[in-house]
């Protein structure tokens, strides 16, 4: 029995790592290769050697395919493929392509110069590794080898994110990647179609949310940035320098114009100008608004927002700043969250989830003492506020896409273990399909069941159409017969009398004869004729024939009388008839019996 | 399978297929050179161009030539395949207005900037309203009397007067996006678009079932310019390929005319002239732009200004900067950077090359001389060209160089003449020459060609170049314009799907090595053109309580059918499987054929011969049944 086999060696029950093995028809795919950013041990990557003990992955894998730049999907990427070795095929689209290896550098540079980690990837590795990737176009089908086929949809969430259809003859699973149900202030929502894959892979990152509208959220954003500036204070706003940001940006920089206010809003390093940059070549990845007036108004050419530098961050008065990274895990934005953290009147507004382990997500638990490096503590006395602005579908949007693919098996990733429960249940009950939520490290293998293609020759079926009409009856159902032929790998059907042709084979016929006694003063030609009588009145439904030689052909069956001189009136009927008649002759005799 | 052929214009083709009960219409170009025979259209009245001898001036709106809808109604078409923007101009004709209600598929590139050259048209001819719009003239009687060329057009009664902006946005609703190697299900069929490397998400079209495969090449360019190259390999296996779009220019070289365009612009502007370059507002002019970018510096011309006018200019520009994914690698690699792809971005930053929307406003007070102006129409007739004409042509400092094929140059200029300033005919059609599509054809190997006339014979007016013809093994089939074409097709498979449950029933048994076969009864499910074999349902129980009141009434019922027969009974193991059981008492009669034998006890007669059975048998079933199943033993079933 064919199946799909799926193994999570990261995002299992759990955010962060993203990384999934699938086996379809034969194949190995892996989906993403992303690290965890609440680890910086090896726990930091996933684990490869469950792939294999020894060595190098090229042989095991078929390709990879990355769905979007976040490094929890792609962070690992240089690793696997320079340090462990995978020289196949990777899959992304032209944005993450752009954007992912700027990503891979600040990474990096953040963990090998700042931190001073040996054994990391090297620059030279990021660029051998984005060697290897080839770009993928939305819808395009791309052919990885023969049998397997790959299709990216739209997926909304970041600049470039895609959803990927994996395809191997009839079978087919849907990876969703990150996704967005709802369209937001830059990128438009996540759309497939009825593709009815074998298995849905979606994340489930907000699995229990159903959030409020977003309109309700970006005016509670707004007036606690506003509040904050008036009463002097400054906000702290740590983003992912991609994505996010510029939504809020947008969002910021329409809001300031409209109130006009004068208090600086600044963004953190110099990626701010050259990712602005990028939404502008790939605008054709925004939503539609955006698109369509980018000729007259490029809304990621920004007038309030200017770029950060450290030494403002020791400014009296109100100021805005977006400081990468999002989880205040590193980097600027853990820096400038420590020179303010001290004063109630700033505010610090995580606008995106954070991992388990990052200062972010400590502060969200509401601590109010952080253990720093060196052993010295800090206290948290600004405000904290949480405004979920991630782009990730919630408990809605998930339910809106599986209606959408309509898949016959789901499996949740990319969550956390008890939310994806009430998901799971949520699921099995609405839509009656198995719903699978596998650890990382287990297995879950889905049995699928598909339909055999077939050549069949077109005589055959036109004729088989023909003779059942129009419609099909579904009381009555005809029922064809055709002989298939196995040959080269090769499969067809084909009449029999063509598979005989075909074969070089002659047909063997196989005929029986019975005789039956029957007293009668008439002729042989007048018994003949009563038979044929009869034989019409009885079976309406069957053409039968009197043949003038002598004989009543009933479809095939062949009917004589003969009598011998001696007893003229004892009438003998021969009744012969052949095997592929063989079940309905035995109803006619008994009604000439009659 | 059939082809008609709308358009007899080698590239501006538009094509209907009917395939597998699908009615595919290919490209619906817009034929303009019909605006030739008409004055052109000033923004101020002009005194000389309506007083030209031998010149209509029945002062109507410029016609444009449609595509002919004789052979067909437009209604019945289900779906629109476009191959590139400039053979979609005449869409609002065909989907407005007709009762079309199909899908129309074009890449996003050829959407935008379709719709841009559609916008630019619509206000060209809208800027210059005429109080009335002459048609008598289209009646046949008057037509016999119009001087020069119009008295010979054909189906004038077919031209019509330019769509409006509703008309534009009503059609261009209609297109569902779609990207290169994107398999798109139609019905029964599944259509492909390739990239064809000649304007940016230009496509050629791969239209196919399970068997049948048409392919359909329309405008491609193997030379490098900015779009991404021709996709090749996947046009393999074609059994028809229709192939339209190549060259208009077949004795020009596209490289030695760019080289041509720059040193009689140099010329020109050295000498303190002004130089008009007629042309579209996508294209050509990109790969113009950037190659003037190199050029001007070179040859210390750097300050010459450029001006782009056109009523999309603006627009046209950014959105070359947007479709990275549809260039050629190496622009598609400086989005990566990132930067802009084309390096207008660059001379329009530097503001070496300024883009106006027309004459009005800005431009009038902005502008410098000697400069070059790239604007449009290319045919002379309409646009902000005409002034530029009017304005130029009197000095002989000032140069028009033409670079766009479509139209001929001297026609265009006719009722501009007498004319002092230079003229320089410079086309650049990237489009594929007869010594490419050979080697392409060669490759690709499909089984019949289909293509228009022209390509079957040598230009006119070069009778003895038998290389500027297509020459095929076996011979391309022609069309012109009405033509309609039977596609030689000679299908003999179908797909169809076996449920799970049939296959796994089904019994496969081996007939010769590496041969199998099994017999397959089933239920055929035919539904959209899809066809599913289901296993035989189990006949329901009859209901006890009913019972079966007359026998006659009884419905035939479904039984198996049995498979046929094939192989021959031998004698000495029938004899020994006979023995086994129970039967004893064979006598064994040699005949002419084969053997006879009988049963003594049970008094039947086996009839065994090579390719034949007969058991004869009377009156007692179980023993037929037997020994019909012992025979069937020695033989394969199909």
């Amino acid at each position: 029995m064919p199946d799909i086999k799926v193994t999570p060696l990261g995002a299992g029950q759990d955010v962060g790592r993203s990384c999934i093995l699938v086996s379809i028809g034969g194949k190995n795919i892996m989906l993403d290769c992303g690290m965890h950013m609440g680890y910086n041990d090896d726990r930091r990557f996933p684990d490869f050697s469950y792939i294999t003990q020894n060595g190098r992955l090229t042989e095991f894998l078929d390709c990879v395919i990355i769905s979007h730049f976040h490094l929890d999907h792609c962070g690992a990427l240089p690793y696997m493929s320079e340090m462990v070795g995978y020289d196949g095929p990777i899959y992304m689209t032209h944005p993450t392509k752009a954007i992912c290896p700027i990503l891979l550098e600040d990474f990096r540079k953040i963990t090998v110069d700042k931190k001073g980690e040996t054994n990391f990837f090297t620059s030279q590795m990021i660029k051998d590794c984005m060697k290897k990737v080839v770009p993928l176009n939305l819808h395009q089908t791309v052919q990885v080898d023969e049998e397997l086929e790959i299709k990216a949809y739209y997926a909304g969430h970041v600049l470039g994110a895609a959803m990927v259809q994996i395809k191997v003859g009839s079978e087919s699973v849907v990876y969703t990647g990150d996704y967005n149900m709802t369209p937001d202030r830059h990128l438009g929502a996540a759309w497939i179609d009825k593709c009815r894959p074998d298995l849905l892979i979606s994340e489930s990152t907000y699995a229990t949310t159903i959030r409020d509208s977003k309109r309700c959220r970006e005016r509670d954003f707004l007036k606690k940035v506003h509040e904050t500036v008036e009463r002097g204070g400054k906000v702290l706003i740590p983003v992912f320098a991609l994505g996010r940001a510029q939504e809020l940006c947008i969002l910021l920089e329409t809001f300031w114009e409209r109130m006009n206010l004068k208090a600086p809003i600044y963004f953190s390093t110099g990626l701010t100008e050259k990712a602005n940059h990028y939404y502008k070549l790939f605008i054709t990845w925004t939503n539609q608004k955006i698109r369509k007036t980018f000729v007259q108004r490029n809304m990621f050419e920004f007038k309030h927002i200017k770029a950060f530098d450290r030494s403002y961050a020791d400014n009296p008065g109100p100021m805005v700043v977006f400081a990468t990274p999002g989880m205040l895990h590193a980097g600027q934005s853990l820096l400038i969250f420590k020179k303010w953290a001290g004063n109630e009147k700033n505010m610090v507004i995580m606008p995106g989830y954070c991992v388990q382990g990052t200062v972010g997500h400590k502060i969200l638990n509401g601590q109010k003492k952080l253990e720093m490096e060196g052993r010295a503590t800090l206290d948290v006395k600004l405000q904290v506020e949480y405004m979920s602005f991630s782009a990730h579908a919630d408990a809605k949007g998930i339910m809106q896409l599986i209606r959408m693919a309509e898949p016959r098996n789901m499996l949740l990733v990319h969550g956390e273990a008890k939310k994806m429960e009430f998901l799971k249940d949520k699921i099995e009950q609405e839509f009656s399909i198995s719903c699978y939520m596998p650890a990382n490290g287990e297995t879950t293998s889905i049995v699928t069941n598909p339909s055999v293609p077939v050549d069949i020759s077109l005589n055959l079926l036109k004729r088989e159409m023909a003779l059942g009409g129009p419609l099909p009856d579904a009381k009555r159902p005809r029922t064809m017969h055709g002989t298939l032929i196995m040959k080269d790998n090769s499969l067809r059907l084909v009449s029999p009398e063509q598979a005989l042709k075909e074969l070089g084979l002659s047909e063997h016929q196989l005929r029986f004869t019975c005789r039956v006694q029957l007293h009668d003063p008439h002729s042989d030609n007048d018994t003949l004729g009563r038979i044929y009588t009869h034989l019409k009145s009885v079976l309406k439904t069957y053409s039968i024939q009197h043949v003038p030689d002598g004989t009543v052909i009933v479809e095939s069956i062949v009917i004589k009388v003969t009598s011998s001189a001696e007893e003229p009136n004892l009438k003998v009927i021969l009744l012969s008839w052949s095997y592929q008649t063989a079940d309905s002759t035995a109803t006619k005799k008994k009604k000439i019996q009659l | 399978m059939k082809l008609y052929c709308l358009s007899g214009h080698p590239t501006l083709p538009c094509n209907v297929l009917k395939f597998k009960s699908t009615t595919i219409m290919l490209d619906c170009g817009l034929d303009t050179t019909a605006a030739l025979y008409f004055l052109p259209l000033p923004l101020v009245h002009s005194p000389r161009l309506s007083k030209l001898p031998g010149w209509v001036s029945k002062d109507g709106a410029v016609n444009l030539e449609k595509v002919s809808t004789c052979l067909l109604d437009l209604s019945t078409i289900d779906v629109i395949l476009i191959s590139n923007y400039h053979c979609m101009m005449a869409l609002p004709y065909i989907t407005e207005h007709t009762g079309f209600t199909g899908t129309v598929y074009a890449t996003e590139p050829t959407l935008q900037i379709g719709r841009l050259l559609m916008e630019e048209l619509v206000t060209f001819m809208e800027r210059v309203p005429k109080a009335q719009a002459a048609t008598c003239w289209k009646n046949k009687e008057i037509q016999r009397l119009l001087p020069g060329p119009l008295k010979d057009a054909v189906d004038v009664w077919s031209w019509r007067k330019c769509y409006s902006v509703q008309e534009v946005n009503s059609a261009l609703s209609k297109v569902q996006l779609v990207g290169y190697s994107q398999k798109e299900l139609f019905g029964a069929v599944q259509v492909t678009p390739l990239s064809s490397g000649y304007s940016l998400g230009s496509s050629n079209w791969i239209i196919q079932s399970h068997y049948e495969k048409v392919s359909y090449v329309s405008g491609s360019s193997l030379l490098t310019t900015h779009p991404q190259p021709m996709e090749q390999s996947s046009l393999k296996n074609s059994d028809v390929l229709i192939l339209t779009g190549l060259t208009q220019i077949p004795t020009a070289n596209p490289d030695g005319m760019l080289g041509e365009f720059c040193s009689n612009l140099a010329m020109t502007i050295r000498a303190g002239g002004n130089v008009l370059v007629p042309c579209y507002s996508s294209g050509v002019i990109y790969d113009l732009l950037e190659c003037l970018y190199q050029f001007m510096d070179s040859a210390n011309l750097g300050s010459t200004p450029f001006y782009f006018i056109s009523p999309v200019a603006n627009s046209s520009l950014e959105f070359s900067q947007i479709f990275a994914e549809w260039l050629c690698q190496n622009k598609q690699s400086k989005v990566y950077l990132p930067e802009p792809p084309f390096p207008h971005a660059e001379l329009i930053q530097t503001n070496k090359l300024k883009h106006y929307p027309s004459i009005h406003g800005d431009f009038s007070s902005e502008f410098r001389q000697p400069c070059v102006v790239f604007t449009g129409h290319p045919s002379l007739r309409f646009g902000d060209v005409v002034h530029f004409m009017e304005l130029w042509g009197k000095s002989s400092l000032n140069t028009i160089i033409f670079t766009e094929p479509d139209f001929s140059y001297l026609d265009a200029l006719a009722p501009y003449q007498p004319l002092a300033m230079k003229c320089v005919y410079c086309p650049i059609d990237t489009r594929l020459n007869f010594h490419q599509v050979s080697k392409l054809l060669k490759d690709i190997q499909p089984l019949h060609v289909v293509c228009p006339e022209p390509y079957t014979q040598p230009p006119p007016a070069q009778p003895h170049r038998s290389d500027l013809m297509l020459e095929l093994q076996p011979p391309p089939m022609a069309y012109r314009r009405c033509s309609v074409l039977g596609l030689p097709f000679r299908r003999r498979y179908e797909r169809i799907h076996l449920l799970p449950e049939l296959a796994r029933s089904l019994v496969p048994s081996e007939i010769k090595a590496g041969v199998s076969v099994a017999t397959v009864s089933a239920v055929l499910q035919s539904k959209d053109n899809k066809h599913v074999l289901q296993p035989v349902p189990k006949p329901a129980p009859v209901p006890p309580s009913k019972k079966r009141k007359r026998v006659t009434e009884e419905p035939p019922e479904v039984l198996n059918p049995k498979p046929l027969l094939s192989g021959a009974v031998p004698l000495e193991p029938f004899l020994a499987m006979l023995h086994k059981n129970g039967i004893t008492e064979v006598k064994v009669e040699e005949t002419a054929d084969g053997h006879i034998l009988h049963l003594q006890t049970e008094d039947v007669l086996i009839q065994l011969e090579e390719d034949a059975t007969h058991i004869i048998c009377d009156n007692n079933e179980p023993l037929r049944t037997a020994l019909r199943d012992l025979v069937l033993r020695f033989l394969q079933k199909l």
